[in-house]
């Protein structure tokens, strides 16, 4: 039994793109994972930048969804880089950060404005880091492996310019900056340094980062591709010690929901993303604390202790005064990952078919058994 | 015996299956000479080129090649094709797969887009060139016209030279030259020479000179410019300065080296014209033997299809996809169980 497990990076897509996922199935997804709380990430149609779009995912939560939805509002107006979204206005209806997931806002100077703004009224920035320059219309991390598959590669320095220019400007204005979906090696080189420095840095790493290395991405099933790429085998290292010695101090999905259509096609063309909701305690059990990389204390502390603690929310402990957000997981019990029983709309997953060890038994919200022997109710 | 339903790329054929190719390319050579020599050996299947890129040669070498078989070879006019209207890649394949079509010769600009098919489709696919990744047939007709010229492959130094990171044709050359023994260096500006080359076994040299210094064969590689996103080299009077190969730094080479260019050329860029038509030059004759060498991949591709043809004549109908990959696993382990394997991406 575990404090209701708690992501903090999850695209529900809707509004705009309800054929992918929508609040109501995406929340489903969440629960048969474990998850009681997921935060949603502005990327939608329109984009989550003003308070209206925020009251809107409230409301449709609050109606639709079986697990508590915490929105995230954009960083910019339509995520175009341009002005500043209404951060203020945002804030004041209950977003949880702000994040222009999906892309990095490309301009210094305005990023450094974000985060003055966004420190006074105390929200974290959730940051995806992605120097598209440098990224150059790749499609999986540049190496010997994208050597050998014939396709563009991005350099982690894409990634890694990004995280270190940002870490920079967080010290200057002191916001809490959180760094999305970590995967690089480098990275954490960062992080580790900005940490020792003192800077309010944290980092989160997505299950597939330490699951799966590039060499995946042989045969081109687009399942594969996703933002950032799958790295190699040092970088896979890396994260796992990364978790170990708590530079990383949260896993989160990244669950990015698409169509058989948008991944059944050519792998350039494709859309980045896999759904992670549900095979995310699995892949933990399976890949972190049975070689004893964390222990299962330390895993939950990833999975909800530390997502409340970033979002500042009473949650991710078990004691009197919360509300029951209560998981119960079997960590021995093996099966076989099958995207067809996802509860997500979408199946876009690499890990169909892979053997795991650790199942979902139970999800309890606020005290409602939402996920009862594995399924929902 | 053939032992594969598709024809995706040099990486996954192993050395004897290079050499089957080979063997009976020179057979085919012979019969395309002579139209009297012609067997028509493959006269019961059909293919379709489908080339979303352009192209001159490929596309006429692989329709020339089918006909001399005796093949029904039909174009589909990707220009004026439903493409246009915005179909997919594989709405595009599946239509033609239950046409009934036996062979897809494909080019697209995308990687893995014929892998894609062929995962997908009955018909066997041929990869005439998919984006920045594989181009099987030049590779294979390049081999033919050295193995022709020198009679040998193995611990010839082949300098290839150009955009290396753009070219699908140093790379399928890449995994079969290493395959064959041959010693294979790669020159040209570090933009366009990403080091991680050298983990297909390619040596990268420092300048154009050491590249060729003692090469048995230099092929000399399209600066593509539809490719170019700019920044890559500051010109093209520039290029031809400093990597483009001329008279002079030919002494550098074997005294019999040999001049190749899958084409087309710039003249005047990548290699002037007196190299262009001078003695050393192969280009003609490599234009030839890329004919002989669809031929015989044709034939071997059909060859192998006559093993399911029960399998074959039940075409499934498309439930829904799922149900469709259902289906295709089926139908490859029924390839398999004929004792033949399919291509190694399944």
């Amino acid at each position: 039994m575990v404090p209701g497990l708690i992501d903090v990076h999850v695209h529900l897509r809707e509004p705009g793109f309800e054929y992918k996922e929508t609040i109501e199935t995406g929340s489903q997804s969440a629960a048969k994972g474990g998850f009681t709380t997921i935060c949603c990430m502005p990327n939608t149609k329109p984009v989550i930048d003003n308070e209206i779009m925020v009251e809107y995912i409230k409301l449709k939560a609050e109606r639709e969804a079986c697990v508590h939805v915490l929105p995230i509002g954009s960083i910019t107006k339509n995520q175009a880089g341009e002005e500043l979204a209404n951060i203020g206005k945002m804030a004041e209806v209950g977003i949880c950060g702000i994040s222009e997931d999906g892309k990095s806002v490309e301009n210094a100077g305005l990023m450094k404005k974000a985060m003055l703004y966004a420190k006074m009224f105390e929200l974290p920035i959730l940051d995806h880091c992605e120097d598209l320059n440098l990224v150059g219309g790749g499609s999986m991390n540049a190496g010997d492996t994208a050597a050998l598959l014939g396709l563009k590669g991005i350099p982690v320095e894409a990634e890694e310019v990004m995280i270190a220019r940002d870490i920079l400007l967080a010290e200057s204005t002191g916001v809490h900056l959180h760094l999305c979906h970590v995967s690089t090696k480098g990275s954490l080189d960062f992080i580790r340094l900005a940490k020792q420095r003192g800077i309010s840095v944290s980092a989160e790493v997505c299950p597939h980062h330490f699951a799966l290395t590039e060499e995946a991405v042989d045969g081109y099933d687009a399942n594969t591709k996703m933002s950032p790429p799958l790295r190699s085998k040092e970088d896979v290292e890396a994260m796992k010690q990364g978790l170990k010695e708590g530079i990383i101090d949260i896993i989160a999905t990244d669950h990015a929901p698409h169509h058989v259509d948008e991944k059944n096609c050519e792998y350039e063309k494709a859309a980045n993303g896999i759904v992670g909701l549900e095979t995310a305690v699995p892949l933990g059990i399976t890949e972190l604390v049975e070689p004893g990389i964390l222990t299962p204390m330390q895993w939950v502390e990833k999975m909800s202790t530390n997502p409340a603690k970033l979002l500042n929310i009473k949650k991710g402990t078990l004691q009197e005064d919360r509300i029951a957000d209560i998981t119960i997981i079997d960590p021995k019990q093996e099966y076989e990952i099958d995207v067809y029983s996802f509860a997500s709309k979408s199946k876009n997953s690499p890990f169909h078919g892979r053997k795991v060890r650790g199942k979902v038994l139970y999800t309890i919200v606020d005290g409602k058994i939402v996920v009862d022997q594995g399924e929902l109710v | 015996m053939w032992s594969k339903k598709d024809l995706l790329g040099i990486r996954n054929l192993s050395k004897e299956e290079i050499q089957i190719i080979l063997e009976l390319a020179k057979e085919k050579k012979a019969q395309m000479q002579k139209p009297l020599r012609r067997k028509h050996e493959c006269v019961l299947y059909n293919m379709i080129t489908l080339f979303y890129e352009n192209s001159t040669r490929t596309k006429m070498s692989f329709t020339l090649a089918g006909k001399y078989l005796g093949m029904q070879v039909s174009d589909l006019g990707v220009q004026t094709s439903s493409v246009n209207k915005g179909e997919s890649l594989i709405d595009t394949g599946f239509t033609l797969d239950q046409m009934g079509v036996d062979v897809i010769a494909i080019r697209h600009s995308m990687t893995g887009a014929p892998h894609l098919l062929a995962k997908n489709m009955k018909a066997s696919v041929i990869n005439a060139g998919d984006g920045t990744n594989e181009h099987p047939t030049q590779a294979l007709l390049d081999m033919f016209t050295i193995l022709e010229k020198k009679n040998q492959i193995e611990n010839l130094k082949v300098a290839i030279v150009g955009d290396i990171a753009h070219s699908r044709v140093a790379r399928s050359n890449i995994f079969g030259l290493t395959k064959m023994g041959a010693k294979v260096v790669l020159g040209g500006p570090p933009t366009l020479v990403p080091s991680s080359m050298k983990s297909l076994g390619a040596e990268i040299a420092k300048d154009i000179p050491t590249a060729i210094q003692e090469a048995d064969v230099i092929m000399g590689l399209r600066i593509q410019k539809e490719r170019q996103k700019g920044g890559l080299f500051p010109d093209l009077r520039e290029y031809a300065h400093c990597f483009g190969i001329h008279k002079e730094l030919l002494a550098l080479a074997k005294p019999d080296v040999l001049i190749m260019h899958p084409g087309p050329v710039n003249r005047g860029v990548e290699l002037t014209t007196e190299i262009i038509d001078g003695e050393h030059s192969v280009i003609y004759d490599q234009v030839e033997n890329g004919v002989a060498i669809r031929m015989a991949i044709l034939h071997l591709l059909t060859e192998g299809r006559k093993n399911y043809e029960n399998f074959d004549q039940t075409r499934i109908y498309y439930r829904s996809f799922y149900q469709e990959r259902r289906d295709m696993r089926y139908f490859n382990q029924e390839w398999q169980n004929s004792s033949c394997t399919t291509t190694n991406i399944f």
